[in-house]
């Protein structure tokens, strides 16, 4: 059994009388591609942000990298990278400076920096680009820069917060070549998103309905469980008992 | 020390490569004070009159010639009915009646006295206020001027006369612009502190950069440190252009020295950027941080002394100046401007100040939040 680098507990978090995160409880392991699904609304995202360190818990446990989400929110950050729903690299920077910047601030010493953004740009083809304004180039490639730059500092896990919406399918799947790549080198992904066929390609897959985890475990074996063709089936079928919607 | 170093490139980058804030540093001051003082002046000038003339003496002409000669009168209208003079006040055309009544030069010769009466239109209380004040001198004046014609020997003149001569210490012309301009250089180091800070940190949160900052390992005094350095460098240029300016437009160069002036901008701007970075912890938007900005920079104007005295303030609202930290900058930077004061004649200013800069730095530091409640 590989190392554990996501703990939860009966994770929760309310708002008001508002519970977005009901009791969840699972484990990721190192390596591992975890597809975190569920509607607009189920709570993947203040999931993700509590296990971030950007929100506080109400009650339950988290541990990740094995630090605690109550206590070492900073420790926490030393080890994750995350790419946020919206678009998050600084858009009057060029592309060098902003991998520049976010590796710096992570701590990554100059030459080495110097060298791995250099490798990053060749690797991402964008040479020529390398000094445009990022705000200049389309979609696809900010999504892919911001994927290269939330693990330059090589974390133990990064976050995707739906990483691949509103971007075309030729440039989806070279996204999700990049994620296994990551995976390869020890980096565990924990993924949400909305497309059922890149459902598929995670290890795991945990489908929230209403705050809480209504079913976990391999794309597979969910479609054993469910008797469905595919992840878009298995996943109609728990949705639709949803409660709340948008 | 190295994440700092990061922090600072990136935003000075940022700021050069946006124009909107460059033209605002450089154009704000020129602007400000080419316009302000030029435009905004408290000496009332071109007051409309009336005059009810129902005398039509060789005396109460020579009245109307004298008050029109002075140039802070313009004739409005020359009757003989108050009750239509009044209809022109009414109706905006004229600001001041002056009534001469039937007998005045009659009275004025024969009983040694007479009597005139002044209206004012006082919804602009200033310039009713002035005006009557300006008229009642002229008045006077002419007063004077006839009755020494009257007296043969004016060295043995009966009448006790008072000359009153002033001196303005300091600012020997009493130079409007030489008082507005300092204080409008204070509000000029005010703005760019307090308002170009916070909407800076606001556009990131808008933009969702600042959730990515907030999850890296960043500390939040070197985030804050990272805003509030490049702010504090613009703040000190746009004096320094503030006072070039000052110099080429006005000749208006400080008494004191510009060792003072600087060390009081360099606290005060921290202050500021404090409030500036206070505004940003609360606002979400940057039409929030705008109106939050705002309305400080009402209360900061109007209740620091640029415009009307401090001192003429009701008790309460001079209390309220205590903790309003442009009432100290202005007073400051005009009293090493018009008055030569020194570092040590302005060190009580200087420790509030210091607590300002402390005080509200210390604030925003405490509401600043990586991770929300």
């Amino acid at each position: 059994m590989a190392e554990t680098v996501i703990h939860t507990e009966n994770l929760t978090r309310k708002f008001g009388n508002f519970t977005a995160v009901d009791a969840i409880s699972f484990e990721v392991s190192k390596g591992e591609i975890f597809g975190f699904l569920g509607a607009n609304g189920a709570g993947k995202t203040t999931a993700m942000r509590i296990l971030c360190g950007l929100l506080a818990p109400t009650s339950g446990v988290a541990k990740v990298a094995g630090y605690d989400v109550y206590t070492e929110t900073e420790n926490i950050k030393k080890h994750i990278g995350y790419m946020s729903q919206k678009f998050s690299l600084y858009n009057n920077l060029t592309v060098r400076e902003n991998i520049h910047f976010f590796g710096g601030i992570y701590g990554i010493p100059k030459r080495e920096l110097k060298e791995k953004s250099e490798e990053l740009i060749s690797r991402l083809g964008l040479t020529q680009e390398a000094d445009k304004l990022v705000g200049s180039l389309p979609l696809g490639w900010k999504q892919k820069i911001s994927f290269s730059t939330a693990i330059l500092h090589e974390p133990k896990i990064v976050f995707l917060d739906e990483p691949t919406g509103g971007v075309d399918p030729i440039t989806r799947r070279q996204f999700w070549d990049m994620i296994y790549e990551a995976a390869h080198r020890g980096i565990t992904v924990f993924v949400t998103t909305h497309y059922m066929d890149e459902a598929e390609y995670c290890d795991r897959v945990s489908i929230m309905v209403d705050g809480a985890i209504a079913a976990l475990d391999t794309p597979e074996e969910l479609r054993n469980q469910f008797e469905a063709k595919d992840m878009d089936e298995v996943f109609l079928r728990l949705a639709r008992g949803a409660k709340r919607g948008e | 020390m190295n994440t700092l170093k990061y922090l600072l490139q990136k935003e000075f980058k940022q700021i050069f490569r946006n124009p909107t804030i460059l033209r605002l540093i450089f154009m704000m001051p020129v602007i400000q004070l080419i316009l302000i003082p030029l435009a905004a002046d408290y000496e009332i000038k071109q007051i409309n009159i009336s005059v009810v003339d129902q005398d039509h003496s060789p005396y109460s002409n020579r009245l109307t010639q004298k008050l029109l000669s002075t140039g802070y009168f313009q004739l409005a209208e020359y009757g003989n009915s108050y009750q239509e003079s009044l209809k022109a006040v009414g109706e905006g055309d004229s600001d001041i009646i002056l009534t001469i009544p039937p007998d005045f030069e009659k009275q004025l010769i024969k009983e040694d006295g007479a009597k005139l009466h002044l209206a004012a239109d006082a919804v602009n209380g200033i310039k009713a206020g002035l005006g009557t004040a300006y008229a009642s001198q002229i008045i006077a004046d002419f007063n004077r001027e006839v009755r020494e014609e009257w007296v043969q020997f004016p060295r043995f003149s009966p009448l006790p006369l008072v000359e009153i001569t002033s001196a303005g210490w300091y600012n020997p012309h009493i130079s409007y612009y030489l008082f507005m301009v300092p204080g409008i250089l204070a509000i000029l180091v005010t703005m760019v502190g307090s308002f170009l800070a916070a909407l800076n940190i606001v556009a990131e949160k808008e933009a969702g950069t600042i959730e990515q900052i907030n999850v890296t390992p960043v500390k939040k005094w070197q985030f804050i440190l990272g805003k509030l350095l490049p702010f504090w460098v613009l703040g000190m240029v746009s004096i320094t252009l503030g006072m070039v300016v000052s110099f080429i437009v006005y000749s208006i160069l400080p008494v004191g020295s510009f060792f003072t002036i600087y060390v009081f901008s360099a606290v005060y701007l921290l202050g500021v950027l404090g409030i500036g970075l206070l505004v940003s912890t609360f606002a979400d938007t940057q039409q929030q941080a705008t109106l939050f900005a705002f309305f400080f920079m009402m209360i900061f104007i109007l209740l620091g002394g640029l415009y009307t005295p401090i001192e003429s303030m009701p008790n309460w609202a001079q209390w309220l100046t205590k903790i309003n930290p442009p009432a100290y900058f202005i007073e400051v930077i005009r009293a090493v401007y018009i008055k030569g004061s020194t570092f040590k004649d302005l060190l009580p200013d200087f420790g509030m100040m210091i607590a300002f800069a402390i005080g509200f730095n210390w604030l925003a530091v405490r509401n600043y939040r990586k991770r929300s409640a």
